[in-house]
């Protein structure tokens, strides 16, 4: 597919970063000896990420915003103190974090225990290379991006297995088993919702389905909608995000696998938490919102500012199920992944198979997919509330005021001492 | 294969990969081994990314890497006296014949192989190898998802307790 775009080649043409970094290290490859400009590329890389994404996103939205927002909607005011409006509340943790002793338990496996946070850190890392953030803005364009992206986010639940088993504490073997056997039971829902995109698009590079929701002119949030909820869910799910953490659900154990880790070990894995989160954001704005592209306004503005915004758009919805929604048990948590998400992902799969095989097969034109678009809206919703009913959810049957269990069809014995007998 | 870069990509893995499968079998504790394990099958992964089948590196380390070794760390976990010294163990003299066995047979194998070398390493599209699974390999494809099926059937069958049975029997 072409790029039908009016980004120009031109160093000064920044609505495309690329061109930038690609003169300066053309320039600096006729001067420097051979080879050190591949070194200098990833220093630019690094500089120019954090300056755009890792300050913007992680500190102010992630750590700042996040509190912020969490705090209003729970009707307190949240970091008001270090710095205006309590904006540099990130950089005081940090230091405060920094200089807190990191304890190694007594009974620990010492070395499983170091590299636990190391070993989380880095995949966070990897997930932002295969997004694109631009026609050309985009570190690997590989074509099996989408299964890149889901390998290397299996990597940080291992990385909190260890954390939780080498800390030789009972609260953290529990976390670290919950965290495992989440990811298992989520990863089959949330790989079938992304094989719908896949089966629809054609292809399994993010890159070229940017270009086909471009091509379309239609993003693919709204040819399947039940993709994107059950997406939604299962990666809250495997990244630990409040509604279902139940990982470190502190008010069962303590704190899960990061009971027994401090300082900046903690800070590490708190910090990446939202790396994770963020990552999940900008992968969902790339595969279902349309990534870089936005109706032809992209000729206009900047890709890169484009998708940075829609992944906090879908970061904003991150924190809202966070601050407002409460905690699950493990049972429900699991009962929903394989009773509910795994047979209507089933179903969503069908569907659009179906749908592809109508549109390649009896030769279609175009819009007919804005039919489809509502075609699968309606059944998403028609999948949830029939599904929900079979399993017996049904919610006009709950009781508005308390009602005695004799008015409800239920029997209580009368306890013997109460009929005042012996 | 051609360049500095990827001699030492080469070398660096087969170092990584060999490491930790000599870790695998050497260390004491059951839960070391699968981390060793996990750290073979990513080097693994990232052979095959040397030899441009990125497709699959990343179902080499969605599969193993993400649900096999995960499974392992499980039955680990579940397994009572995981953590002792398993040392000395009575299967220590067969496991050291079988690994001897395929060893030689690999050996043997990898000799009698005619090894073509093409000039141009083919791209691999996932494409291409969706259609060749369902169609010239549809059977050996086939029976995999059927041979997967049964050990899940066999799975549920070998853990259902006298209990559930019978409760299964009054309902």
């Amino acid at each position: 597919m072409a790029l039908p775009t009016l980004v120009t080649e031109h160093w000064y043409d920044l609505r495309d970063l690329s061109n930038l970094s690609r003169e300066i290290l053309e320039g600096a490859d006729k001067i420097l000896p051979h080879g050190i400009v591949y070194v200098l590329a990833a220093l630019i890389g690094f500089v120019a990420s954090f300056l755009i994404f890792v300050l913007p996103s992680q500190l102010i939205v992630g750590v700042y915003g996040e509190r912020k927002l969490i705090g209003r909607m729970q009707s307190r005011y949240g970091p008001n103190r270090v710095g205006p409006f309590g904006l540099l509340q990130p950089i005081a943790d940090a230091i405060k974090l920094m200089q807190k002793e990191a304890l190694t338990p007594k009974g620990a496996d010492r070395a499983v225990m170091y590299l636990a946070p190391i070993i989380f850190v880095a995949p966070a890392v990897l997930l932002f290379a295969v997004i694109p953030f631009g026609p050309k803005m985009i570190l690997a364009d590989i074509n099996p991006a989408l299964l890149y992206f889901l390998a290397v986010s299996s990597l940080p639940v291992l990385a909190a297995f260890m954390a939780g088993w080498s800390a030789n504490n009972k609260y953290s073997l529990f976390g670290a088993m919950r965290i495992v056997a989440m990811s298992i039971s989520y990863e089959v829902p949330l790989v079938l919702a992304l094989l719908g995109v896949v089966l629809f698009t054609g292809t399994t590079s993010l890159q070229e389905m940017v270009l086909w929701q471009k091509h379309f002119d239609i993003w693919i949030v709204f040819l399947q909608p039940l993709a994107l909820a059950i997406y939604f869910i299962a990666v809250s799910a495997e990244l630990n995000r409040t509604p279902t953490d139940i990982a470190e659900a502190e008010s069962e154990i303590v704190a899960g696998y990061l009971t027994e880790y401090s300082g900046m070990k903690w800070g590490l894995f708190y910090g990446m938490d939202i790396g994770y989160a963020l990552a999940a954001s900008a992968f969902a704005a790339t595969v279902f919102l349309g990534g870089w592209s936005m109706f032809g306004l992209d000729k206009w503005v900047p890709p890169w500012m484009i998708i940075i915004g829609k992944t906090h758009l879908f970061y904003f919805v991150f924190i809202w199920t966070r601050g407002t929604l409460p905690r699950l048990r493990i049972d429900q948590l699991m009962a929903f992944a394989w009773k509910f998400m795994l047979p209507v992902a089933l179903l969503n799969l069908v569907l659009v198979a179906t749908e592809r095989m109508l549109w390649v097969e009896q030769e279609l034109d175009d819009s007919y997919l804005y039919i489809f678009a509502v075609v699968n809206i309606w059944a998403a919703l028609g999948a949830i509330w029939a599904w929900s009913r079979f399993l017996g959810y049904r919610p006009e049957r709950n009781p508005v005021r308390a009602r005695l269990v004799n008015e409800a069809g239920g029997y209580v014995p009368v306890p013997e001492a109460a009929k005042g007998g012996k | 294969m051609e360049g500095f870069g990827v001699n030492f990509a080469f070398w660096t893995l087969s170092a990584v990969t060999l490491g930790a499968a000599g870790g695998v079998v050497v260390s004491r504790n059951l839960l070391h081994a699968v981390l060793f394990l996990i750290l073979a099958f990513i080097g693994v992964a990232g052979f095959f990314v040397l030899l441009s089948a990125e497709f699959i590196a990343m179902a080499q380390v969605i599969i193993y890497v993400g649900a096999i070794s995960v499974l392992v760390l499980f039955a680990v976990l579940l397994t009572p006296r995981a953590g002792r010294d398993n040392g000395e163990t009575a299967m220590a003299l067969p496991a050291l014949l079988l690994a001897i066995a395929v060893a030689t047979v690999f050996i043997f194998v990898v000799n009698d192989t005619n090894w073509t070398t093409v000039a141009k390493s083919p791209e691999l599209a996932t494409a291409e190898l969706g259609t060749a699974l369902l169609s010239t390999w549809v059977l050996p494809f086939e029976l995999a998802s059927v041979l997967l099926t049964a050990a899940l059937v066999g799975a549920i069958m070998l853990v259902r307790s006298r209990e559930e049975e019978a409760e299964d029997a009054l309902a």
